[in-house]
């Protein structure tokens, strides 16, 4: 494996994008890493044993069973979105395969960087098969120059079968011009664990996304965590869904959405279809100026024996709070930033410590520079 | 150290203190009393510099400067710091990261100071969020610790503690007010709120004042007035104040 992230023709400045996006170009902390330029797969490649990183191209080239997983978790015909991908005579994009009982230990990253004005279309499955254990980081950036016109349309399959469990934490660094629609779903087997975290602190013309997880197994659990800032061009729409269909299956969405005069709908969707199934909704929001918080739990208990609830709540930065800790000798400013980093703090059960702290430092970037 | 002249008091459109004087030298620890609703914690919410508290008359002199018309932190940089009685709950604030930004970089060692008053387990917890009321107040005198004001304003520390964390929140509270050096050599100050008197075992109060509908009509030793107090209640404070 090269020792340098192949990062030719990218600024330093949009280096540190990527840096900001969870990317470690020194590869010292990751165990694999694909690279994917606007349209050109720069690096593929995997040292745990057991795990396959492969361009998607690659991988039907090699795997022909994969077949049965392409456009099975997210369907062709959803929207232009999807049709778009389907369309390309070319795919892009990754496979992950965590074969049998392996696991990583340092996260697999996966970075996309769109540097042109143009659409970047992904097509992604990720499978970690029975007992595998998968962590992946998904840093997502563009750079600090590209204009209007420019967008990314992802299509991610996630397929975690029986034992088996993959967080997968995407940290966005776009910049006001871009448009970004991913398209992602989750099947999870039995005891399976699938955990998603997404981090967006920074401007971003428009997202639009709602990932479903489909528990299908017994004792299956999603957790869904979702940081957002929007800025006041920012425009985040980005819910998460969970249906609860194998008994015992649970699931937990927790959203800390906070405007600076955009506008976020925060959307949330939880069905319970069996007996022994939970899942809990939590929304909160914070306005430092006027925008909008669009906050839309959605809970759907459908037999005797579901338990659903959902928590949502919107508001200001409390005075007694800032003044508490003026009174400690923290300026206003220094104030507000605690409590807002606070406020953003969600510990995620079950996240390997390396992406907690990666998630930490892009929440630190953005509460260095006064949120 | 503070000079409190003719001090006028609004909540919102009311006027709760009306005229406050009171004078603490370098070195003293006094003692505020008064029935529920007189204007104590009025008192110290505005000397911190709250900003629900407008002052519409008078000064507020901290050692010869004028911190009438200052902020929470301006006031707390020149040595001005407050237990609070009843401090907010904020989601996801750490004690411990609490602790590290008012240490401003100054090398404490926070885990020995919070294991000091039994809170090295809450370093990692949000601040006041399902603490009891010793723990509050350990929080409250924790922070103090690291804060070190040169002047302590002090609401209610012993109410809601037992017995056992009394005794340790007063002996961190005398630390705080170098109750262990000789009379001469203090210079810290403190102004105390109390219904028990149960914190005077720790702080050897110097001199006693009673509030009474927003005015103090009454100074003495603060261990009599106590006793009076317990004796007769407020009730002759109240008529002394329309005498």
């Amino acid at each position: 494996m090269p020792s340098q992230l192949n990062t030719r023709g990218i600024s330093t400045e949009d280096q540190n994008r990527l840096v900001q996006s969870g990317i470690d170009l020194n590869l010292e902390n990751r165990c694999g890493t694909y690279l994917q330029m606007d349209q050109d797969v720069v690096h593929s490649e995997c040292s745990e044993k057991g795990i396959e990183v492969l361009s998607y191209k690659k991988a039907m080239e090699k795997y022909d069973w994969l077949k049965e997983y392409a456009w099975k978790a997210v369907s062709k015909d959803k929207d232009e979105i999807t049709k778009y991908v389907a369309a390309q005579t070319d795919p892009k994009g990754y496979v992950i395969i965590a074969h049998k009982g392996t696991k990583n230990i340092l996260p697999i990253q996966a970075c996309l960087y769109l540097g042109r004005e143009s659409i970047q279309h992904v097509h992604n499955i990720i499978i970690a098969e029975e007992g595998a254990e998968l962590h992946m980081i998904s840093g997502c950036a563009s750079g600090g120059h590209v204009g209007q016109g420019a967008a990314h349309y992802g299509v991610s399959e996630f397929y975690i079968k029986k034992n088996a469990k993959v967080s997968f934490t995407m940290i966005h660094t776009w910049t006001e011009n871009i448009e970004v629609y991913p398209r992602s779903a989750s099947i999870v087997e039995e005891n399976g664990v699938f955990l998603s975290n997404y981090v967006c602190m920074q401007p971003v013309k428009k997202v639009q996304m709602y990932p479903v997880a489909t528990l299908k197994g017994e004792n299956s659990v999603a957790r869904f965590s979702t940081i957002a800032i929007a800025s006041p061009t920012s425009y985040i729409d980005a819910g998460s869904r969970a249906i609860l269909e194998g008994k015992g299956s649970s699931a937990e969405l927790v959203t800390r959405a906070i405007t600076k005069g955009g506008t976020i709908m925060s959307r949330g969707d939880i069905q319970g279809k069996t007996a022994g199934t939970r899942g809990h909704l939590e929304c909160k929001g914070l306005i430092l100026k006027d925008g909008l918080i669009w906050a839309i739990p959605e809970i759907e208990g459908m037999v005797v024996g579901t338990e659903l609830s959902h928590e949502a709540a919107v508001g200001k930065l409390a005075k007694d709070e800032i003044e508490y800790l003026m009174a400690r000798g923290l300026s206003e400013d220094e104030a507000t930033a605690t409590i807002i980093r606070g406020f953003l703090d969600i510990k995620i059960a079950g996240l390997p410590e390396a992406l907690q702290k990666q998630i930490d430092a892009t929440i630190d970037v953005a509460e260095k520079a006064g949120f | 150290m503070l000079d409190i002249k003719d001090l006028h008091v609004n909540v919102g459109d009311k006027e709760v203190l009306h005229g406050i004087n009171l004078h603490i030298d370098a070195g003293e620890t006094h003692v505020l009393m008064g029935p529920n609703g007189s204007g104590k914690t009025t008192l110290l919410m505005t000397l911190m510099g709250f900003s629900n508290y407008k002052i519409t008359k008078g000064t507020i002199l901290f050692n010869g400067e004028d911190v009438t018309a200052m902020h929470a932190d301006e006031r707390a940089k020149r040595g001005i710091g407050m237990l609070f009685q009843r401090p907010p709950t904020i989601s996801g604030l750490k004690l411990g990261k609490l602790l590290t930004a008012i240490s401003h970089e100054k090398a404490v060692d926070i885990p020995e100071l919070a294991n000091s008053v039994h809170m090295g387990a809450f370093l990692e917890r949000d601040i006041n969020k399902g603490f009891s009321g010793g723990e509050i107040k350990r929080s409250e005198v924790l922070q103090l610790m690291i804060q070190n004001p040169d002047f302590v304003m002090l609401d209610e520390p012993e109410s809601g503690v037992d017995l056992e964390n009394i005794s340790l929140i007063g002996n961190a509270i005398g630390s705080l007010l170098e109750k262990e050096k000789r009379i001469v050599k203090r210079a810290k100050s403190g102004l105390v709120i109390t219904h028990t008197g149960f914190i005077l075992d720790y702080l050897d109060a110097d001199k006693g004042h009673v509030m009474c509908d927003g005015m103090i009509k009454c100074h003495g030793n603060p261990r009599e007035i106590l006793k009076d107090i317990k004796q007769r209640g407020y009730k002759e404070c109240l008529e002394c104040r329309h005498s």
